[in-house]
C-alpha cells in the first residue's frame, strides 16, 4: 500500500548569473541547509536522497556520488534522476516514490544548476540524435518560436498577448527574494527587445540562472509531526511524449504530454475544473507563449482562449487561478532546479510561508515541468491529506 | 534477421561534442589555490566538530554538516597511504610513463591528497615519506598542479 | 516490504562493438524480449523506468533517445541515470507505491565513446580531473590500499580472472569466455599497477531489461516469479583520500540493510549463489567481505579453498561477471537477470543447482563509492 507523502520543507539559493563565491557542491549545501532550517530537521533525519541536473551543462559525471559532501548524503542512499529540463520534476517525482513505497520515511530531493559554467546553447544542441537532428537543432529557442508562430497563426495571438505573460511573471518576481531577475519590465520593454527568432523576443525568454533547491518529503505520520501544513502530494504524472523533434511539429492539437498528463493527474487528485478548483499555479513556462497555450492544455480554459483569459487578469495575482507567483522560469531558470523550483513555490504557498508572494487561503496548487522533447509532468499538492 | 539486414552495411557517423566549461572554484577553494600560487603554502581547513583536517579544504565538513572556518597551514611533507605506478598512456595524463598516483597524508591533514610522484618510483610504497615540489612561480597559475609533483624523501 | 517480483528479463549478447544496431535499437529489442519473456504485452506496462548516461551516449538528456524504443508512450517515465541496480531500485520503489508492471531497461555503447575521458570526467574538476584519473588507475589506488594492507598478491587476484573467465565459457552471452592460467594473467600488459589487462574488465555494448510486478500482477506471469526480498543502496565519501580503500564499508552497510529486509542472518549459509560487480579482479574478494560472506582481509581464500568456484558452496559470478562483460549502467542490471535466471532454473550450463536465494550487487561512482544490494528468492 503506497504510504500518503508530504512535503514538509523546502529550501533554494538566492538564485544568480553567476556564484563565483561558491563551487557548485557548495551552492547545494546552502540550499540543503535551507530546506532543513526550513522544517527543523537535522541532516541526520534524511534518510534517502536524489540529486538532478543536466550533465553536459557541468560536465561532471557521475553527479549523485560526487555530490555526497554538498547533499550531506555521506554513508546514505543517494541516485541521479536527469531528464533534461523537466529534472526538477522527476527529481520531485523520485523523492515522491521513495516515500510512497514504504523503504524511506524522510527524502531530500535536490535540483541545481550552475549554468555559468558553460556555454548552455552549445551544451543542449546535444540533446539531438546526432546522425538525424543535430544539424538542424540549433537550440531550445528555434524550436519553441516554432511552437509559437504555429499557435499565433491558428488563433490569432498576438506579440503583445505573450508579453503580458512576461510582464506578470517579472512583476511577481519583485515579491520573491529568491528570483534571480527582480527588476520590474513594462509591456513596451519586452516588445522593444531585441528579436531572436520570430516570435520571441530577448524579454519573453528565460535567463541563464546559477542555483538549486531542496525539498523534504515525508511520509505520513512524520509530515504530521514535522510540519503544521505540509503540502500532500495527491498527484503525479509524468508524459515524455517524443523522442523525434519532427514527430512533435502537429501544434494544432496543443501540448500534448501536458494534456495526458495534467488529465491523469486530475483524475487522481478528483478535479474537473481545474480553473476554479486550484488555488495557485507554478507553471514551467520557459518563454511568454508557453504561458497562452499551456494554460489551455492544462484545461484553464478552451483551446483559443489562453491570451484572453491571461488579458482578463484571471492570472494575476488576485485573479481567479494566480500564475507563477514566485515570478516562474521567465525569472529564474536553474534548469535542474528550475522544474522542482515549480513543486517547492506550490509547497510554499499551501503552507503559507510565501511571505510576500502568499496568494491567501490555497488548499491545492499544481506544478508543471517541461523540456526535452515538448515534454511535460505534474504534481498536485493540497492542504488536505489525501 | 530480415533479408534486408543482411544486405545492409552498418555505417558509422563521427563527431565531437565541444562544450567549453568554466568552473567556479569557490571562495574556500580559491583561498586554497592562490595559497598554492601566491605563497607556497599548502592550506587546510579543520572542522571544530569533529576535528577532521581536510585537505583540499572544503565549505561545510561531509561529516558533520557544519560550516568550517578555521583554516590551518599544513606541512608539505606527508605519508603515502596508497600508490600505482601508471604504466599505460592515455592523452589526458599530466607526465610521461611510468609515473605514478599517489594519496598523500599530509602531516597536520587527517585525509589525503591525490596527486603525483614522478622519480626514484622504485622507492615507491606505502608509509613512505614525501615533500611536494612546487614549480617556479612565474609556472604556477592558481591550480592543484602549481604543486608539481611529490618527491620521495 | 510488500511482495514484488521480477516476472520478466532480456539481454543482448554482450560484444566489444553490436555495428548494426544503434543503442536505441537495442532497447528496443530488449524492451520486446523482456515482454515476451513475462507474457505480457506493451499495454501491460504501466510506467518505464530508463538507465543511461548522457556522457556514453554523447547526448544530454540521453533519455530522450529511448522513450520510444522503450514503450514509454503515453506512460509514466522517468530516468536514473547511474548503475542498473540503482535504476532498478527506483523501479521497486515504484512498484511498491502503486505501479502493477514497470519496465527497467538499460542501455550503453561503450565502442561509440572514448572510456577513459569519460570516466576521467567523474573526477572532481577542481581537484582532480587534470591529474588525468580515470576508472583504471583510481580503481588500482584501491587494489594498491587493499592487497598492501591484507598482503594479497598479484597472483592470488590472477585467480578471480582465471575463475571469472572461465565461467563465462557456460554464458553464450558472455564478451569474453576464456582459459586463461595465472600466469598469462601474470603476463598480460601492466596498465597501473598492480592491474594488468587481464585484471580489468573490458569496454562492452550492449542492453537488458527487467519487468517488476506487483504480487496481484503475478499470476499473469509466464514463468516461476522471482521475489525480491531485500534491497538497499549507501554511498561513501567522494573524496578518494577522504575514504579508506581497504574497506568496504558503504557495501556493509547497504548489505547488512538489505539482508535486514530479507530475514538474512547467515549470509553464507543462506545464500546460494552470488553475481557481484567485479569490475576488476581485487573487487570480487573486496565486495565479498563488505557482503559479510567472511572476515576482511581474507576474500581471496574464500576462492582459493574453492568456496566460490562453480562447484563449491557458494559460486560466486557463474556467468562470467562484469569481467566478461562490462556494459556499464547495464551490468548491474546483468547481475540481477543472471541471479533471475539462476533461481528460475533457467541458467542452463552456468545453472547454480537447487538455488533458492540469489544475491547481486552493483557499484557506481570512482572506486566503487555506492553499491547497491539485491536479495532475491524463488520462495514467496
Amino acid at each position: 500500500m503506497a504510504q500518503r507523502v508530504a512535503i514538509v520543507g523546502t529550501g533554494q539559493t538566492d538564485h544568480k548569473s553567476h556564484r563565483p563565491d561558491v563551487s557548485q557542491r557548495e551552492m547545494i549545501q546552502e540550499a540543503v541547509m535551507r530546506a532543513l532550517a526550513d522544517c527543523d530537521l537535522t541532516i541526520k533525519d534524511i534518510d534517502a536522497f536524489v540529486i538532478g541536473n543536466m550533465d553536459h551543462f557541468e560536465s561532471i559525471n557521475y553527479v549523485d556520488t560526487w555530490s555526497v559532501e554538498g547533499a550531506g548524503a555521506i554513508m546514505k542512499p543517494i541516485m541521479k534522476v536527469t531528464t533534461g529540463g523537466t529534472t526538477g520534476s522527476t527529481v520531485a517525482i523520485a523523492a515522491y516514490y521513495h516515500v510512497a513505497s514504504g523503504l524511506f520515511d524522510k527524502v531530500l530531493a535536490i535540483g541545481w544548476e550552475k549554468n555559468s559554467e558553460s556555454d548552455t546553447t552549445a551544451a543542449i544542441i546535444t540533446c539531438s540524435d546526432p546522425i538525424w537532428d543535430r544539424f538542424s537543432y540549433s537550440g531550445a529557442i528555434p524550436s519553441l518560436a516554432t511552437e509559437a508562430s504555429a499557435y499565433m497563426k491558428q488563433y490569432g495571438a498576438t506579440q503583445e498577448d505573450a508579453a503580458r505573460v512576461a510582464v506578470r511573471d517579472r512583476n511577481n518576481a519583485l515579491n520573491n527574494p529568491h528570483a534571480h531577475l527582480r527588476r520590474p519590465i513594462t509591456m513596451e520593454d519586452v516588445m522593444s527587445s531585441p528579436m531572436l527568432a520570430y516570435p520571441i523576443k530577448l524579454l519573453d525568454v528565460c535567463p541563464r540562472t546559477d542555483g538549486a533547491c531542496a525539498v523534504v518529503f515525508a511520509a505520513e505520520n512524520s509530515a504530521k509531526k514535522i510540519c503544521q501544513k505540509p503540502a500532500w502530494v495527491k498527484a503525479c504524472s509524468v508524459r515524455h511524449t517524443y523522442t523525434w523533434f519532427g514527430d512533435s511539429s502537429d501544434y494544432t492539437s496543443g501540448l500534448v504530454s501536458l494534456k495526458r498528463a495534467s488529465q491523469e493527474a486530475y483524475e487522481k487528485a478528483g478535479i474537473r475544473n481545474p480553473a476554479e478548483e486550484l488555488d495557485v499555479a507554478e507553471l514551467y513556462l520557459p518563454y511568454t507563449y508557453a504561458g497562452l497555450k499551456w494554460i489551455e492544455d492544462l484545461g484553464f480554459c478552451r483551446p483559443g482562449e489562453g491570451a484572453q483569459f491571461v488579458a482578463d487578469g484571471h492570472t494575476n495575482m488576485d485573479g481567479k487561478i494566480p500564475v507563477n507567483p514566485s515570478g516562474g522560469v521567465i525569472s529564474t531558470n536553474c534548469i535542474g532546479a528550475t522544474a522542482l523550483l515549480r513543486v517547492a513555490e506550490s509547497a510554499i504557498q499551501i503552507m503559507g510561508k510565501g511571505g510576500n508572494r502568499q496568494v491567501p487561503d490555497v488548499k491545492q496548487a499544481i506544478a508543471t515541468g517541461f523540456g526535452g522533447c515538448f515534454w511535460s509532468d505534474v504534481m498536485i499538492l493540497g492542504a488536505a491529506m489525501p | 534477421m530480415n533479408s534486408w539486414e543482411k544486405e545492409v552495411v552498418p555505417l558509422t557517423m563521427k563527431g565531437q561534442i565541444a562544450v567549453p566549461y568554466t568552473w567556479w572554484v569557490g571562495e574556500t577553494g580559491s583561498r586554497f589555490l592562490l595559497a598554492l600560487r601566491d605563497e607556497e603554502k599548502i592550506l587546510g581547513n579543520r572542522c571544530e566538530r569533529c576535528g577532521t583536517t581536510y585537505v583540499p579544504p572544503r565549505k561545510n565538513c561531509g561529516l558533520c554538516f557544519v560550516p568550517i572556518d578555521h583554516w590551518v597551514e599544513l606541512s608539505k611533507e606527508g605519508v603515502v597511504t596508497s600508490h600505482t605506478i601508471v604504466r599505460q598512456k592515455f592523452q589526458l595524463q599530466p607526465a610521461n610513463t611510468p609515473f605514478a598516483y599517489a594519496i598523500i597524508c599530509l602531516d597536520g591533514a587527517d585525509v589525503g591528497l591525490v596527486h603525483l610522484i614522478k622519480d626514484n618510483l622504485e622507492k615507491l610504497k606505502n608509509g613512505i615519506r614525501v615533500r611536494a615540489r612546487f614549480k617556479e612561480k612565474a609556472f604556477r597559475k592558481g591550480d592543484l598542479r602549481d604543486i608539481d609533483c611529490f618527491d620521495i624523501i | 516490504m510488500d511482495k514484488i517480483a521480477i516476472i520478466g528479463v532480456a539481454q543482448t549478447r554482450y560484444e566489444r562493438r553490436k555495428k548494426d544496431k544503434t543503442y536505441y535499437d537495442l532497447v528496443y529489442e530488449m524492451t520486446r524480449d523482456a515482454l515476451v519473456d513475462a507474457g505480457l504485452q506493451i499495454s501491460d506496462i504501466d510506467n518505464v523506468v530508463t538507465i543511461s548516461n548522457d556522457f556514453m551516449d554523447g547526448r544530454t538528456i540521453s533519455s530522450m533517445a529511448v522513450g520510444d524504443a522503450a514503450g514509454a508512450y503515453d506512460k509514466n517515465i522517468s530516468t536514473v541515470e547511474g548503475d542498473g541496480t540503482f535504476g532498478a531500485f527506483y523501479g521497486a520503489m515504484r512498484v511498491l507505491s502503486g505501479f502493477k508492471n514497470t519496465l527497467v531497461v538499460a542501455h550503453a555503447k561503450g565502442s561509440e565513446g572514448d572510456n577513459k575521458i569519460i570516466t576521467n570526467g567523474m573526477f572532481d574538476p577542481i581537484y582532480q580531473r587534470h591529474l588525468g584519473l580515470e576508472s583504471i588507475s583510481s580503481s588500482a589506488l584501491q587494489a594498491n590500499a587493499y592487497m598492501d594492507r591484507y598482503h594479497i598478491s598479484e597472483e592470488d587476484i590472477a585467480l578471480v580472472s582465471v575463475k571469472n573467465h572461465a565461467n563465462a565459457k557456460n554464458n553464450p552471452l558472455a564478451q569474453m569466455p576464456m582459459s586463461l592460467t595465472v600466469d598469462d594473467v601474470m603476463r598480460s600488459n601492466k596498465i597501473a599497477d598492480p592491474l594488468k589487462l587481464l585484471d580489468c574488465s573490458p569496454i562492452s555494448d550492449g542492453a537488458a531489461a527487467i519487468i517488476i510486478a506487483a504480487e496481484d500482477q503475478v499470476e499473469k506471469a509466464k514463468k516461476k516469479p522471482i521475489w525480491i526480498k531485500g534491497v538497499a543502496h549507501c554511498s561513501d565519501n567522494y573524496f578518494l583520500g577522504d575514504r579508506d580503500l581497504a574497506d568496504p564499508r558503504a557495501l556493509r552497510k547497504a548489505a547488512k540493510k538489505a539482508y535486514a529486509m530479507a530475514g538474512i542472518t547467515k549470509p553464507m549459509e543462506e545464500i546460494d549463489v552470488v553475481e557481484l560487480y567485479d569490475a576488476f579482479t581485487y573487487m570480487e574478494p573486496l565486495w565479498l567481505e563488505g557482503l559479510d560472506f567472511c572476515d576482511p582481509g581474507t576474500g581471496i581464500e574464500l576462492l582459493k579453498n574453492g568456496v566460490t568456484t562453480m562447484n563449491g558452496p557458494l559460486p560466486v559470478n557463474p556467468s562470467g561477471g562484469v569481467l566478461s562483460a562490462h556494459v556499464v549502467h547495464v551490468a548491474g542490471l546483468a547481475r540481477i537477470i543472471e541471479s533471475v535466471l539462476q533461481l528460475r532454473g533457467e541458467a542452463g550450463d552456468r545453472q547454480v543447482n537447487g538455488a533458492k536465494t540469489a544475491l547481486a550487487h552493483g557499484i557506481n561512482g570512482p572506486c566503487g563509492q555506492s553499491h547497491c544490494v539485491w536479495v532475491m528468492s524463488n520462495q514467496k
